[in-house]
């Protein structure tokens, strides 16, 4: 079953590769550029499978004024035919990602419920030493929650993008990514090892990657893919470190051993560049890093809202629902380790606290549909950290499972608003849509409620529990974690009711995209319905196993919580416990002041405090900051070693250099030969005259 | 006879008598029967340097000496004029289109090399310095004389007459270090030369130095190579392989036999000459090369650059430096007439194209042509597994194991210089874009393209026959 789960998704992934290459060569079998519109002028040849589509969306881009509207894709545009199979591809990886899905749900069943833990031996992988790679599935709970996110998630944005990608003419293409996506993420969360754990962490990255550059032609998608991939290297670089640290402190990579082994680490010491650290911290920071990375958290956040240039689905998908919660996964995978590294766990509490406050400070103002909820996913990550670091994993995992259906259901949501709008994106540009798509605007009704934490909805449990442990773990840094994670919480309120308020309500700001606004088909419908379910059930039933006392009987081994924080949890004053609902309605009386009562009043806000709103429009310069501190100097050097030390340098007295003496003497040499006898004659006589010299005076004759 | 107790026995001429009496009757029938004999009298030339050299190798074995230890045959004279014989029949064989034409229907020709030939072999099997400049004149008036012998044409005028002129100036220097020597040994043999000779005895050294320049000029060494490529431009493309072959080998082998067996006791001395001589024609060659753009003359800095590299056997001055010399000059022989084959096939509507801009595109107007140039110019530039490779690689082995490290590495060095110029070549016979075809090839160029061709590509498998022959020939001087 385990096997089936894991690898469906990448035979889908093959079959759908199959089809978009053959299906592209039927197409074009000479692989020249398909031309489907001369007036567009791609100049650039397309080869084999690649033929333009996406150059008709940075068209439709170049129309549009705003600087921060992004349009999607280009389906109202004269587009070539879709590859052949496209549908085929569709319902292959789409019917086993569903199969998957459905015995993902068994085997929590069967794992978390019925307690049958299973490590599956597949192939023996790397044997050097004594560094001993295997190939392995792992499923304990943990794994089986992942497993149960990323199949339902995964399955439903694979049904959703049959009717959101349905003018794309690459879907085969599309969705061979979205299943390699998928193959990736469950190598990630069934990993036994660090060394597979990063083949998947690496996988998933590619096919972020690939998925946020899927419209290649707009050069903005192609620097967001870049800009993700750069970033995440960071991150990846301190993973890095930090298996190799492990594997220098136990020997091994292997789960097992290396929880076998943490216990007796504490107090160690790494020499790092002279300082001697605390191993087990230094470890844990450095893993931490890589979890970053992935979630996007503070520093190396940048990445993600830019990523938000992919398809929707995949934003639904991987930036998220799933591959941003992998830095949470992987803490809560090495719980034991972090368990046993308080400071580590103070830097988590205050990445995580800070990265919710900031994100949710910048979805203020944000006027990009899209990014506005991505920014939410990065505040919400931050939560899940927070939870993280005061040791009450499985309260974060809550949080993550909570969070991918209601999050996946907002960007799916938005989706269907982008897809009525015709690629409208700017939340200034709508209004009034509530009439036009009812059925969008109750389900991102519900996502909203489940977002803020409204009473009974999944995420009122599983937020209120995050802000609750916060609250009553004894870390330094725990009341910074509960103060920033309860204002989030009202900001969250705020920009969320913000978005659906401009959305939907008032007046249309468009009337001809107004006028055109459609429901969406039921491709897309069915997958809203069903995460709708989720963002209002996925929270009651699971509290007590999540939060409550069944934690240590559903998780077990597979998470070292905090033993005490979960009854501590249950012990806090009343008041704190309905702070985070007081903030939350707090949000949304002034949100509901600001965008339906009083429309006036942000704009003289605005105004009032330019510089505040500027900071903030602008995500608080972090883009700029970067650019000034990596990015431009990075290229500067780059310039220096390619201008001056590849071509002054290495060219220039290398080949380059080699090349012009040789001339150079050539020339002279070709200038002695003057033709005339008796320069012949005199240079004979030289000869002669330099030898017999050399031997006189010389010693030549000695 | 009375003559072999005095050691004046004439079987170890036999074969230069036969050439000479050969050449006499062959100028009869020319003198006699007119311009229209031109086809004949080449025939029976060819046949007769055959002859010659089969005559040579017939001789019996072992160290021959007459003419009171003047003339010596031995495995070395045999090796080099059996090689230099091959290189004036196949230079024959070569002329015979140019003979063809009308215009120039020169019967004296033929003739001319095969008295140059007698030149030759006098030369290398010169046991004292009254032999060598007998045979040097006797080669070098031959050969003034074919550098002009398009009478009409001022260029092969211009490079007979400055030939000839320099020649006179190097031969006047020879002399006059042949004279210092005698002056300061009492002797102009060369056995006896070695026993006088001593160390630090710097009126022979001068001696030397000037009997040097002037066998230097012979195999256009540098700074005495000034006439080279002017000759190689200015004379008849068939003459041209004629001063690249068979001359440069007989002058290779009076140079290395005055050294090795004259001078022995001075080797400190003349190596330093020899290093000189030959790092500045490697280097030379290779640089002034790349400037040319007349196939000709690249052949001409071609040719110094490769005398440089065979000279740099001669300054390790052991065994192994001399059979590398005579394995390298074997090696060039084979290449430079396969190359010479492919400039004279070079015609297009009867006129011959020598510039290396004509030879664009060659790899699609006659595949086979440019496929073996380009395996002689790879040769050539010393790129293994062709033949070329293993003759620089027998020197530069040579010179290390005699501690001449500076030599050899500059040596590499100016062969990775003057590889440019022979790729060039090759690029733009197969990457630049066709000009028209060449006319057909006439057979005798074929033919002779292809043994030079296939003795290149091939002599990798089986290098064992000409590899021990000159080990025995440059045994043969120690």
């Amino acid at each position: 079953m385990i096997q089936a789960i894991v690898f469906l998704p990448l035979i889908g992934a093959l079959l759908a590769a199959a089809i978009a290459l053959f299906g592209a060569h039927a197409r074009n079998p000479s692989g020249d550029t398909v031309e489907h519109d001369a007036a567009h002028g791609h100049g650039h040849a397309a080869t084999g499978h690649a033929a333009p589509t996406g150059g008709d969306a940075a068209v439709i881009h170049a129309a549009h004024d705003e600087p921060d509207a992004h349009d999607d894709h280009g389906h109202d545009h004269p587009v070539e035919p879709p590859a052949a199979g496209s549908r085929a591809a569709e319902l292959i990886t789409t019917g086993l990602l569903l199969v998957s899905a459905g015995l993902s749900w068994l085997a929590l069943v069967d794992v978390g419920f019925m307690h049958h833990d299973v490590r599956i031996p597949l192939l023996p992988w790397i044997n050097s030493g004594d560094l001993q790679v295997a190939w392995t599935l792992r499923v304990d709970t943990l794994t089986a929650v992942m497993l149960v996110v990323v199949n339902t998630v995964s399955s439903l944005v694979h049904l959703y993008s049959i009717g959101y990608m349905n003018d794309d003419p690459h879907r085969p293409r599309f969705f061979a990514y979205l299943s390699l996506f998928t193959f990736a993420m469950l190598m990630l969360v069934t990993a036994d090892n660090l060394v597979q754990m990063f083949f998947g962490w690496e996988g998933v990255g590619l096919a972020s990657y690939l998925l946020i550059g899927f419209w290649y032609q707009k050069p903005e998608a192609n620097a967001a893919a870049i800009k993700a991939f750069v970033v995440n290297r960071v991150g990846d670089f301190g993973f890095l470190l930090g298996i190799f640290a492990i594997f220098m402190l136990v020997g091994s990579i292997d789960f097992e051993t290396i929880f076998a082994a943490a216990p007796g680490l504490t107090g160690k010491t790494i020499n790092f560049f002279g300082w001697h650290a605390d191993a087990l911290t230094l470890t844990c920071l450095f893993l931490f890093m890589g979890a970053m990375g992935k979630s996007a958290q503070f520093l190396l956040h940048t990445w993600l809202p830019d990523a938000m240039e992919g398809p929707t689905p995949v934003s639904a998908l991987i930036h998220a629902a799933t591959m941003v919660t992998a830095g949470v996964f992987m803490v809560a995978r090495l719980s034991p380790l972090f368990e046993l590294a308080p400071d580590a766990q103070n830097v988590v509490i205050f990445f995580g606290a800070t990265t919710a406050f900031f994100a949710a400070t910048i979805g203020l103002v944000q006027n990009d549909i899209k990014r506005i909820v991505a920014y939410s996913t990065c505040s919400q990550l931050g939560y899940m950290f927070v939870a993280m670091g005061t040791g009450a994993y499985s309260v974060g995992m809550f949080h993550l499972f909570t969070h991918a259906f209601f999050k996946a259901l907002l960007f799916l949501g938005s989706g269907s608003v982008i897809h009525a709008m015709h690629h409208e994106q700017d939340i200034r540009h709508m209004g009034g849509l509530k009439d036009k798509i009812p059925f969008t605007y109750i389900v991102m009704v519900i996502g909203t409620l489940a977002l803020t934490g409204f009473p009974l909805t999944a995420g009122y449990f599983s937020k209120d529990a995050i802000i609750e442990a916060a609250f009553a773990s004894h870390h330094t840094m725990a009341f910074y974690g509960f103060l920033m994670t309860v204002i989030a919480a009202g900001l969250t309120s705020f920009y969320s009711w913000r978005l659906i308020f401009k959305t939907f309500h008032g007046t249309p700001h468009d009337q001809k995209h107004y006028e055109a606004a459609h429901e969406s088909p039921y491709w897309m419908l069915i997958p809203l319905v069903v995460l709708a379910a989720g963002s209002i059930l996925a929270g009651f039933p699971f509290k007590e196993v999540f939060a409550g006392h069944g934690v240590g009987e559903f998780f077990r081994e597979s998470l070292k919580m905090n033993p005490h924080i979960i009854d501590e949890m249950h012990h806090i004053p009343v008041a704190v416990a309905y702070l985070p609902t007081a903030m939350m309605a707090l949000g949304f009386v002034v949100s509901w002041m600001f965008y339906i009562r009083k429309p006036y009043l942000p704009v003289e806000l605005a105004n009032q405090h330019q510089l505040l709103y500027k900071f903030l429009l602008n995500k608080w310069y972090f883009d700029e900051l970067y650019d000034l501190i990596f990015v431009r100097p990075a290229k500067r050097i780059g310039r220096f070693l390619w201008k001056a030390g590849d071509g002054t340098i290495i060219d220039g007295l290398g080949p380059d250099g080699v090349s012009a003496r040789v001339l150079d003497i050539t020339r002279g040499a070709v200038r002695l030969q003057t033709g005339y006898l008796y320069h012949y004659a005199f240079a004979m006589l030289v000869g002669v005259a330099g030898l017999i010299t050399w031997f006189m005076l010389g010693g030549g004759g000695r | 006879m009375t003559f072999d107790a005095a050691g004046y026995q004439l079987l170890p001429v036999l074969p230069e008598l036969m050439l000479t009496v050969g050449g006499m009757v062959l100028l009869m029938i020319g003198a006699y029967g007119g311009p229209k004999t031109t086809g004949v009298v080449t025939g029976l030339a060819i046949c007769l340097l055959v002859a010659t050299g089969a005559a040579e190798l017939l001789l019996p074995a072992g160290r021959l000496v007459t003419f009171g230890g003047s003339f010596i045959v031995d495995d070395y004279a045999r090796f080099l004029k059996v090689l230099a014989l091959i290189g004036s029949t196949a230079t024959l064989i070569l002329s015979r289109q140019f003979l063809a034409d009308p215009s120039s229907k020169i019967f004296e020709y033929a003739i001319l090399v095969v008295l140059a030939s007698v030149g030759m072999m006098v030369l290398i099997s010169a046991g004292d310095l009254i032999m060598i400049y007998l045979g040097l004149e006797l080669m070098s008036l031959a050969l003034y004389v074919v550098a002009a012998i398009n009478r009409d044409d001022a260029k092969s005028n211009e490079a007979g007459l400055k030939y000839f002129v320099l020649g006179a100036l190097s031969s006047g220097l020879l002399l006059y270090g042949a004279s210092l020597i005698y002056g300061f040994t009492g002797t102009v043999n060369f056995a006896g030369i070695a026993a006088a000779a001593q160390e630090g005895n710097i009126g022979l050294i001068f001696g030397l130095v000037f009997l040097l320049a002037g066998l230097c000029f012979k195999v256009s060494a540098v700074p005495f190579h000034m006439w080279t490529p002017d000759v190689y431009e200015g004379a008849p493309t068939p003459v041209t392989a004629f001063f690249a072959s068979a001359p440069k080998v007989a002058g290779l082998a009076v140079f290395t036999r005055v050294v090795l067996t004259a001078f022995p006791s001075v080797l400190g001395q003349w190596q330093q000459i020899v290093v000189f001589v030959a790092i500045a024609s490697m280097l030379l060659g290779s640089f002034a090369a790349i400037g040319q753009k007349n196939i000709k003359r690249l052949m001409a800095y071609s040719a110094i650059g490769h005398i440089g590299f065979a000279l740099v056997g001669l300054a390790a001055g052991t065994v192994e430096g001399a059979q590398g010399v005579l394995v390298y000059i074997s090696i060039y022989v084979a290449m430079t007439l396969g190359a010479f084959s492919v400039i004279l096939a070079m015609k297009r509507n009867g006129f011959a194209v020598e510039q290396i801009s004509d030879f664009s595109g060659l790899s699609r107007t006659n595949p086979q042509l440019a496929f073996f140039f380009a395996m002689l110019l790879f040769s050539l530039a010393g790129i293994p597994p062709l033949a070329g490779f293993f003759a620089k690689f027998y020197v530069f082995v040579a010179a290390v194991k005699a501690g001449l490290f500076t030599l050899a590495i500059i040596g590499v060095v100016a062969s990775v210089i003057g590889a440019y110029y022979y790729l060039t070549i090759v690029k733009v016979m197969y990457f630049d874009e066709p000009k028209p075809a060449v006319d057909p090839v006439r057979f005798e160029l074929r033919a002779v393209l292809a043994v030079a061709g296939l003795f290149n590509m091939l002599f990798f498998v089986y290098p064992a026959p000409l590899v021990s022959a000159a080990t025995v020939a440059a045994k043969s001087l120690f």
